[in-house]
């Protein structure tokens, strides 16, 4: 894993500890063109599309579909990256991510907005996200793509693009990245 | 050794580590960008208050900190004591003891004593303080935002990002402190901050303008004046505290500025990549000479700027990993 | 009761000591020796591995009457007095307004005559202590002053101070001072150095303090005057009166336990309860005055006891009033510094007791003012104001339990070696079993 990765997976204090590889590289790119063509397909084409991925596990998976869907209907979909921790209502409970940025060029009013995550577990980021976007704007739909969903949603949040579905145990950690998807655990480092 | 200011107080910044000082740099830098949407705030620090209870009058710095502090969607109690009926002799543990009454989550703080906010922080010790600046000991924000301005001006120069150099761009760099460091909290801060990114810190000021023991200081003190200007990448230029009592240090203002003033004359002496800098408010013809405050290379304009995101950086990291979250 | 015996303590001696029993009748000590018969009916008090000495004569009490009655009166210090150890103490005149003339100075040994232990008084040089003329010096010696102090501040004008040394010497009086150049100290909150400077606080500079002890050793050569130098803080300071009185001139010096305890560093928290006058030093000047005081350099020990109500130690470093408790913990301070376990007891009662009562000028009585003799050789037909101390008794310091009516004490929470077990005073067992009997 990448450097930024891992600073990713890791939680200030605890540490990955891999079990075992779920999937592969290769696994994880079949999925992702399995889920732009999905995309295309539920949304008919890609107009008024925008793709925002969330920092900072789903950038890489954000910027890999946009240039999926450039290849499948040869549209270039705006790219945003959105950073949702000043938007999380568990500020005292999360550790302080490591810095990352937004950017999101455009405005998002009326756009069918694709929100792009690495894991998808209980649901609050993705209730932060929602909060975050309607500062650029109102869209006019939001879709949920992510590439693992491990269960445990304590929102009413569903996806509405997997790359695998993951049932796991609350004490087990998932790490998903262009490389692969492990399971394991997370320990004090 | 301090390793970062989440959950904790902001006194002082000696102390802490470069990596604290680097965590708030890279923090403010997502700041920056709130600050450019159209939108400026965040929800982060809903619900909770913040208390700015200044007993020594900065309308600038309060407007900064209240600023950050309402785009992070606080509810912010501005007490201005310099203007109220508190005399000298009112007990600091009284006067925190009323707000905290309140209902207080952080309060920012400012006053004419050297460690008023220290011994507030052990009244109150629930409540995160930062120090807007105590007497003559430090002023940890201004510290911060004159290190994230130098720091965001060289990336620029170099074509990469604050947040992809670290702290880089302060090894060996030449950081030269002119005028009344005996007197200034922004030099103590500042001086702690520089020296822990790396940088190489130089003092030029008349002999009864440093303090005693300038020699227990990680600086070296400038013999020519004329010679550290060439030296140094950056001229942090300091006020002359007159309501300190500087007055009766040198003998007379004109003295001090033909002596060390940063006047014109030496302005254009000075290499082209040199960054001139001051926090604020200025002596214009004092310390600096009012054409140089203007010129390009003069970055104070950006300091002030930069004090939002800054602010909003230390109350956002401070306040986080301390109450309780607001659940759904 | 008024027949005391105390059991198989050090009997502590001018030069030497024994172990043994020590009968007080009516106030006298009786009868002194190994073994002694007590008459029936006779107080037991058990000083087994205790030490058994003159009680302790301070001669740097802050008593807040008149003026601050909230932060201290005169019975209230008395009892912290008396608890600590001291059968006499010396009252200091910044009270408000300043004990400058016989009416004040009457006032203060009145209420004093009335409680627990002798207070006597130190007038103050100057009128209202303001440093320009002198007071009625002669007028209060008659009323049994024997030592005069602006105490609080030194006397800044230096032919003022020649002016008092003159006209104090043909009345036997001394003059006490508190040495520090305001020109150069004022201002400033804490000793003067790298830590104030990292700090922001302005400091108080030794060589304010040893500049005025320079100049009065000076002045005292020139008028034949005796000058006590009150509270000395740095090495140098000690240095120069040593040389002075091996000169053989009339100076003698008193240390305070917090400047042999306490070092700058504590100031580090901006806690207004180490802000004194003169400032705690840097480690250095405390090592050298511990040294001083098993050395003999240093004369006495006094506390310079400054009680401030808790509020005022709540202010902001710099405009915090400067001042400790002293009272309760100078004893145990004083054998800390003497080495503990191998404290000498003849220097413990030196510093505390005996060379205060001589610089105090209260060896023998005065009917006068009220008060008995202090600092006793410990021989039969003296005066009995003694106390018992065990050295061996751990204790902790705890501000709420003060007998002094404020808690400013820089110790809270500290465990000292050495406590007073009783204090006889006048007479009368105030203190037995540790407690205010």
């Amino acid at each position: 894993m990448s450097t930024s990765d891992e600073r990713q997976a890791r939680p200030r204090g605890l540490t990955f500890l891999a079990k075992s590889q779920l999937l592969s590289q290769d696994d994880v790119a079949r999925a992702l063109r399995r889920m732009a063509h999905e995309i295309v397909e539920r949304n008919h084409s890609l107009e008024g599309l925008s793709v925002i991925g969330l920092q900072k596990g789903g950038e890489p998976f954000a910027r890999a579909l946009t240039a999926l869907l450039a290849d499948i209907a040869s549209d270039q979909t705006p790219l945003g990256l959105l950073d949702v921790s000043f938007y999380r209502d568990d500020l005292s409970l999360n550790p302080v991510p490591h810095s990352a940025m937004t950017s999101i060029d455009h405005d998002l009013t009326g756009r069918t907005v694709v929100l792009v995550d690495d894991v998808l577990f209980t649901g609050r980021t993705i209730r932060a996200a929602l909060n975050a976007l309607s500062d650029w704007g109102r869209p006019r739909s939001v879709q949920l793509a992510v590439m693992v969903d491990r269960g445990h949603r304590e929102l009413p949040i569903r996806p509405d693009y997997v790359g695998k579905n993951l049932p796991t145990s609350l004490d087990e950690a998932i790490v998903a990245t262009m490389e692969g998807v492990w399971i394991g655990t997370r320990e004090p480092s | 050794m301090i390793d970062t200011i989440r959950g904790q107080n902001l006194l002082s910044l000696e102390g802490l580590s470069r990596t604290a000082i680097l965590e708030v740099l890279d923090v403010a830098e997502s700041f920056v960008e709130v600050n450019q949407r159209a939108i400026k705030k965040v929800p982060a620090l809903k619900g909770r208050v913040v208390a700015s209870l200044f007993f020594e009058e900065s309308t600038r710095t309060r407007l900064s900190f209240e600023t950050a502090a309402k785009r992070l969607s606080a509810d912010v109690l501005s007490l201005a004591m310099a203007s109220s009926s508190v005399k000298k002799g009112e007990s600091l543990r009284d006067t925190i003891a009323t707000i905290d009454a309140l209902g207080i989550d952080a309060v920012v703080m400012r006053h004419q004593s050297s460690g008023a906010a220290v011994q507030v922080s052990r009244y109150v010790p629930h409540v995160r303080v930062i120090n807007a600046g105590d007497g003559l000991h430090q002023h940890p924000t201004q510290g911060l935002l004159d290190v994230f301005t130098v720091r965001q001006v060289l990336a620029l120069r170099h074509g990469t990002s604050g947040l992809e150099s670290g702290a880089e761009l302060f090894n060996g760099l030449h950081v030269l402190i002119v005028g009344d460091v005996r007197h200034s909290r922004v030099a103590r801060s500042d001086i702690a901050a520089y020296v822990a990114l790396g940088a190489q810190v130089r003092v030029a000021a008349p002999g009864t303008l440093l303090p005693e023991d300038i020699g227990s200081w990680p600086v070296e003190v400038a013999d020519d004046f004329d010679e550290a200007l060439d030296w140094a990448d950056v001229v942090g230029l300091l006020r002359l505290q007159r309501e300190r009592g500087t007055g009766s240090f040198v003998p007379s203002l004109g003295e001090f500025t033909t002596t060390f003033g940063l006047t014109m004359d030496r302005a254009r002496r000075l290499r082209p990549t040199t960054l001139i800098m001051h926090p604020g408010p200025m002596n214009r013809g004092v310390e600096i000479d009012s054409r140089v405050a203007d010129l390009p290379s003069a970055l104070i304009t950006r300091q002030v700027a930069n004090g939002v995101p800054i602010r909003m950086s230390v109350l956002y990291l401070t306040m986080a990993g301390s109450g309780e979250g607001s659940g759904l | 009761m008024s027949t005391f015996v105390f059991r198989q303590g050090l009997l502590v001696g001018a030069s030497s000591s024994y172990v043994g029993d020590l009968l007080v009748v009516d106030g006298v000590i009786a009868q002194l020796g190994k073994n002694v018969d007590a008459p029936a009916g006779a107080h037991e008090v058990d000083a087994t591995d205790c030490w058994v000495g003159p009680a302790f004569v301070d001669l740097h009490t802050h008593l807040r009457e008149p003026g601050r009655e909230e932060a201290e009166t005169i019975e209230s210090g008395a009892l912290a007095a008396a608890v600590g150890g001291y059968g006499a103490i010396m009252a200091m005149p910044n009270t408000e307004p300043a004990l400058d003339n016989v009416a004040l100075v009457a006032y203060v040994l009145e209420r004093g005559a009335r409680s627990v232990v002798d207070v006597m008084v130190a007038g103050a040089i100057s009128q209202g202590r303001r440093g320009e003329m002198l007071a009625p010096l002669a007028e209060m010696a008659a009323l049994g002053v024997r030592l005069f102090s602006d105490d609080g501040t030194g006397v800044q004008d230096a032919s003022l101070m020649r002016r008092a040394l003159t006209y104090a010497k043909p009345l036997g009086v001394r003059l006490a001072q508190h040495c520090e150049d305001e020109s150069l100290a004022g201002g400033g909150s804490m000793h003067e150095g790298a830590l104030s400077s990292r700090l922001g606080l302005v400091g108080r500079p030794s060589i304010a303090e040893e500049l005025m002890v320079m100049r009065d050793i000076e002045l005292a050569r020139l008028t034949g005057g005796a000058v006590h130098f009150m509270h000395l803080s740095t090495a140098r300071s000690v240095a120069l009166v040593t040389v002075a009185r091996d000169e053989g001139l009339a100076v003698s010096c008193e240390v305070a336990p917090h400047h042999f305890t306490l070092d700058e560093s504590a100031c580090a928290t901006f806690d207004a309860l180490f802000k004194v006058h003169p400032p705690l030093r840097p480690a250095s000047d405390v090592a050298a005055l511990r040294a001083a005081l098993r050395s003999g350099a240093v004369d006495a020990v006094a506390t310079d006891h400054a009680p401030h109500a808790a509020q005022l130690k709540d202010l902001p470093f710099d405009e915090a009033p400067p001042g400790m408790l002293g009272l309760e913990h100078a004893a145990s301070l004083t054998y800390e510094a003497l080495g503990a376990r191998e404290a000498d007891p003849t220097s413990f009662f030196r510093l505390l007791s005996r060379a205060p009562a001589r610089i105090a000028q209260v060896r023998s009585s005065d009917p006068r003012v009220g008060h008995g003799a202090h600092g006793a050789a410990l021989q039969v037909g003296e005066d009995a104001n003694l106390v018992v101390f065990d050295p061996l008794e751990r204790w902790t310091v705890r501000a709420d339990d003060m007998h002094s009516r404020s808690t400013n004490t820089p110790y809270d929470g500290r465990e000292l070696m050495g406590r007073v077990r009783s204090t006889l005073v006048r007479g009368r067992l105030v203190v037995d079993e540790g407690r205010l009997a």
